[in-house]
This record gives structure tokens, sequence and C-alpha cells, in this order.
């Protein structure tokens, strides 16, 4: 299991409190393939303190943009299509981060991660956030800071929270490795699929089945 | 008042090598000139040098004006300038007629020392590995090891792979613009298609038309107008001409009728009175010989596993003469080969035509890759950077 969240290097830009834990479950000097990559923030980071050489895949020019100006490596290129692209076994880790939601085959993606690496993150958000049910108590859809959409006006379209995604990763025959749940960037340990309102997952394929 | 963002008024300059040179075919060139252009500074270590490799049509005049009132600036003027994407505050830029060309470099209708005539029909054929060969020794005469960067688009893109796997640790970088790996069977006929326009002019008079004072404009004309349809896009096309007739009416006749008509012809009579017809035959025939994959079994990341270089590959969305799947092709084989890749895939209505023109992102992206490039080679001074 992963340890709590510590304070990125000295000098360093601060990352996104997800990304902060993705860097530290990412080992030194590994191969990293980060699909919806944006900007290219936790690619650069990773370049810096923790050697790692990789890719990024992103479908959007801005972000494709800014990932060469700050010297990551970056395929524009649509995950729905798959990662036909890139060989099995490439990689030592596939992140997947705050994408899945607004993802039409995630059945496929998580199976394309599980080929094309080794160990696979994925982060989202946890709709099983208690905010969320309150506000759906209170007969409206939700909108928090994980989740900051109209229903009208969302990309999201595929909404999960933490046992339905483990849930699914058994489904397709893949092992839960590793999985941290946070509420406003801190860690929740308590009841996380209540009090958290982020989770990441690490899996790989499990090899029984 | 000037533009600050031009190189200015820029001459070329013309570079002899008076010993022969084997080229790939095994025929032998006794002697050869190159004329080029620079903009820019050389620094010290002469590391900030960056080669453009030109297209079937293009030469060494890339940016800036020979005289004051020409119409046109260098080809791609652009992207290359003071401030501009390839910025010649940072980088020393070389523009170079290549090899068989009609613009001054050594070419068919260049005269043959061994019989006093133009080449015409001896003039061998050329394959991109030889225009390489010969820009290496350009850059040798410079006193440049490295480039810092080699880009190109279309047949130029092909120039810079072959750069990179040909002399690995001569490229920094190599920016491979709406390009391809090798030509699909569908291009090589269009290729074909063209050559035989020139070919079967009776102007053309087997390549030696030099001596009978005349020039197979039939052939190039249709050679060009046939390119220019497939370097724009249907959508691109119907944009910009759609059925738009001339005089608003049907004239029952073979007349330029529709404005597309009118544009193609115009293009097609322009082209032919400058261009050299064999100068074409021998550029297109590169573009279908080239495959760099062919001498490493077919495996283009075998190939691409020699190169050191880093890459930055781009595409046009509606470009179908190399389409984005060809790029991709490049891309797939360097990361195979575990090379360093970015892949931009730009949205653009102009077809083939879109590496030339000037579009926000594409030059966005043009501009971040290339000040990271000027960054390892020739950092700014400390005060200038704040």
């Amino acid at each position: 299991m992963s340890t709590a969240i510590k304070p990125a290097a000295t000098g360093a830009p601060e990352l996104r409190p997800d990304l902060n834990q993705i860097g530290h479950w990412i080992a030194r000097g590994s191969r990293v393939l980060d699909l919806g990559c944006g900007d290219g923030a936790l690619l650069s980071w990773l370049a810096t303190h923790k050697d790692v050489r990789g890719y990024g895949v992103e479908i959007d020019v801005d972000g494709v943009v800014a990932c060469i100006s700050r010297g990551v490596n970056v395929i524009q290129s649509n995950l729905e299509v798959g990662l036909a692209q890139f060989e099995d076994d490439s990689f030592d880790y596939v992140v997947l981060s705050l994408t899945i939601q607004a993802m039409h085959n995630i059945e496929g993606i998580l199976t394309e991660m599980a080929r094309v690496g080794r160990t696979g993150i994925v982060t989202f958000p946890n709709f099983g956030y208690w905010e969320n049910r309150w506000q759906i108590l209170q007969g409206r859809m939700p909108v928090s800071e994980t989740i900051p959409y109209e229903w009208y006006n969302t990309p999201n379209i595929h909404f999960c929270t933490v046992s339905d995604f483990d849930r699914l990763l058994i489904k397709l025959g893949m092992k839960n490795t590793g999985r941290v749940v946070l509420a406003n960037g801190r860690r929740v340990e308590f009841m996380p699929n209540l009090l958290g309102n982020l989770a990441l997952v690490r899996f790989e394929r499990d090899s029984r089945s | 008042m000037p533009d600050r963002h031009s190189v200015g008024i820029v001459a070329p300059q013309t570079a002899v090598f008076d010993a022969p040179i084997q080229l790939a075919s095994g025929a032998i060139l006794p002697r050869f000139e190159l004329v080029y252009e620079t903009y820019g500074t050389l620094n010290a270590d002469a590391s900030n040098a960056i080669l453009i490799c030109h297209a079937l049509s293009g030469h060494h005049h890339v940016a800036g004006r020979h005289q004051p009132d020409d119409k046109a600036a260098g080809w791609w003027d652009n992207m290359i300038g003071p401030g501009k994407p390839i910025d010649t505050d940072r980088f020393f830029v070389i523009g170079v007629n290549n090899l068989g060309g009609c613009h001054g470099s050594t070419g068919p209708a260049s005269i043959d020392p061994g019989t006093g005539k133009p080449y015409g029909s001896r003039f061998p054929v050329l394959l991109v590995a030889d225009w390489v060969q010969t820009q290496a020794m350009l850059a040798d005469r410079l006193g440049i090891r490295q480039f810092a960067a080699i880009i190109g688009g279309s047949l130029g893109g092909m120039q810079a792979l072959r750069w990179s796997i040909t002399h690995p640790e001569r490229v920094r970088h190599a920016l491979v613009i709406a390009s391809a790996p090798k030509l699909t069977a569908q291009n090589i006929a269009f290729n074909d298609v063209a050559r035989q326009a020139i070919i079967t002019d009776p102007d053309f008079h087997g390549g030696d038309f030099y001596q009978f004072d005349t020039v197979p404009r039939r052939g190039l004309r249709l050679a060009r107008m046939l390119g220019h349809i497939t370097y724009l896009s249907d959508d691109g096309m119907g944009e910009k001409f759609g059925r738009m007739l001339r005089s608003g009416e049907y004239k029952f006749g073979y007349d330029v009728e529709f404005e597309i008509e009118s544009y193609l012809r115009y293009q097609g009579d322009k082209f032919s009175d400058y261009f050299d017809a064999n100068t074409y035959l021998l550029m297109t025939k590169a573009l279908d010989y080239f495959d760099p994959a062919r001498h490493y079994g077919d495996d283009l990341a075998e190939a691409m596993r020699q190169a050191q270089a880093r890459f930055l590959v781009v595409s046009f969305t509606t470009d179908w003469r190399f389409a984005p799947e060809r790029s991709r092709e490049i891309v797939k084989a360097l990361l195979d080969a575990k090379k360093d890749v970015s892949y931009a895939e730009i949205e653009s209505a102009h077809g083939h035509d879109a590496f030339l023109m000037e579009d926000a992102p594409y030059h966005a992206l043009m501009r971040g890759y290339l000040a990271r490039v000027a960054d390892e080679v020739n950092p700014l001074p400390q005060e200038a950077r704040a």
C-alpha cells in the first residue's frame, strides 16, 4: 500500500494533489504513459524529480502545445480509439487521471492500459461522496469541487463510486494493488467511499485470471 | 517601414564542389554547385544551425526578399524571421536548393563539363539520400558538425528523416511535417501521371529540349494542375471556388468557365514559366523511391532505431496526399524504437498546402518546440530572460 502524501520536493512546482499521489506511486527511472495528460504537468514533474521517461497522450491542441513547450513528449490522439500505437508491455505505468468519467469505452481503455503497461493508475471523482449523495437526496444532480458541471453542460457521462470501480476491475480480470481516497486534497482512511471525493486506484492484470 | 519580423533583404550564395561524387544510384557527377541562403548568425560553437529542406517545387529562397520591391517573400517567410517560430535572432537558418534543382544548383539544365551541353536526359536520377549527402557536404563547408534542427515539409520531411538515420550524430531535432515514411501506390500513381504528361509532350525531346530552344510547357502545366488538385482538400477547394462561374452563366463550350478551372490554369501557366521539366521528373522520382525501411527488412522501427534525434511529427487533418495516417506510421516506428517523439495533428481545411500556411495552433506548436531547442543550444543571456 502507498504511504501518505508527502510534500513535494523543495522548489518543485505545485502539483495537483492527485498528481502528487501518482508521483509517489511511480518508481524512479520508469517508463510512463500519461493518458489525457493535459498540459504535461505530471510528466514534467516526473522527468525532473524521478528521472522518468515517457509520453503523454492528449486530444486537445492547446494541451499538446503546452506539453511541447515544456519539453514533454506528447502524442495527439483520441483515447476512444485505443492505444494501438503502443506495443504490449512497453510501459511500467499507464496513468489515466480524471478522464475516465468523460469516456465512452471505459472497459476498452482499462483493458488497453493493462495491455501496454505493467501497472495502471486511474483517478476519478467519487460519486459516492457524501456531498453528492446529499445533493441527490435534496433532489438535485450534484455539483461540487470534483464534479464542477451542471447536468446540462457536463462532459462527464460515466460516474462511479469507489466500490463500483473495484467491481469493474474484478470483472475485467484485474487486481487492485493500491487505493488512495482524498477529500479536498487530504487522505481519507475512514469510510472513504462516503467521505472522499477523489479516488486513485492502482491495478495490474491478475495473473490468476 | 521595415517589417521587424522579416529577415529583410537577402542574397543567395553558391558553394562549389569540384571533386566528383558518387550518387546512390552508382552514377558519378564530376562536380556540382549548391545555391543557398542563410539568415541569422552562427554562434561560436556552431550549434545553432537549422537546415530547411524544401519540397518538390521549393528552393533555397526560404525567407526575406532579394529586392525591396519583390512581390513575394521566400516560400516559408511566415515561419522564419526575427521573433517568428524559426527565430533568426536565435538560430542560424540555412535554405538550400537541392542538387538537381532548377534555381541555381547543379541540375539537368546545367552544362555537363564532359560535353559542353546541358545535361538534359543524361542527368542522373537522384535519391533523397543524395540530397542528404550533398547537404552534409555544405554543412561541412560551413563548419556545422551538428544541426540544432533539420526541418522539412512533405518531401522535405523525408530529407529530415533520412538525415536522422544516415547521420544520427549530426541531428539534434528532426521536424517532419506533412510527410510520409514512403509513398503509397496511389501517391506514386499521381506522380506517374504527372511524369507522363511531361514525357509525352512533343516538346520534351526525351529530356533534351534545351537544344531545341523549347520547353515542354503543356506537360509541365498539366503536371502542376494535377499536383495542385492533390495539395488542396475537397472542402478547401469548395470553400474557395465552389461552383463559381467567371461570367455568371454557362457558355456551353470548353473555355474557362468555372473559377477552379481558371485558378488551376493560372497556377499551371505560372509554374511552366519557371520550373524545369527534368527537375520535376527527378523530384517526383526521388519521392517514389524514398523508403528508408527497405534496408532494414521493411521494418521502419528498425530504421528509426539508428536515429539519435528527438522528433516532432506534424500532420494536417484534411491532407490526403500525405495523410495523417502516414505521419502516424512514422510516430509508431519512433515509439517502437523508444525515441523521443511528439506528434500533432493540426485541424486545417487547406489539405497538403496547410504546412505552408499561417495557422495559430500550428505556429504556436512550432514556436513552443523550437524555443526549447534554442534554449538547449543558444541560451538567452540572463537579463534577456527577465
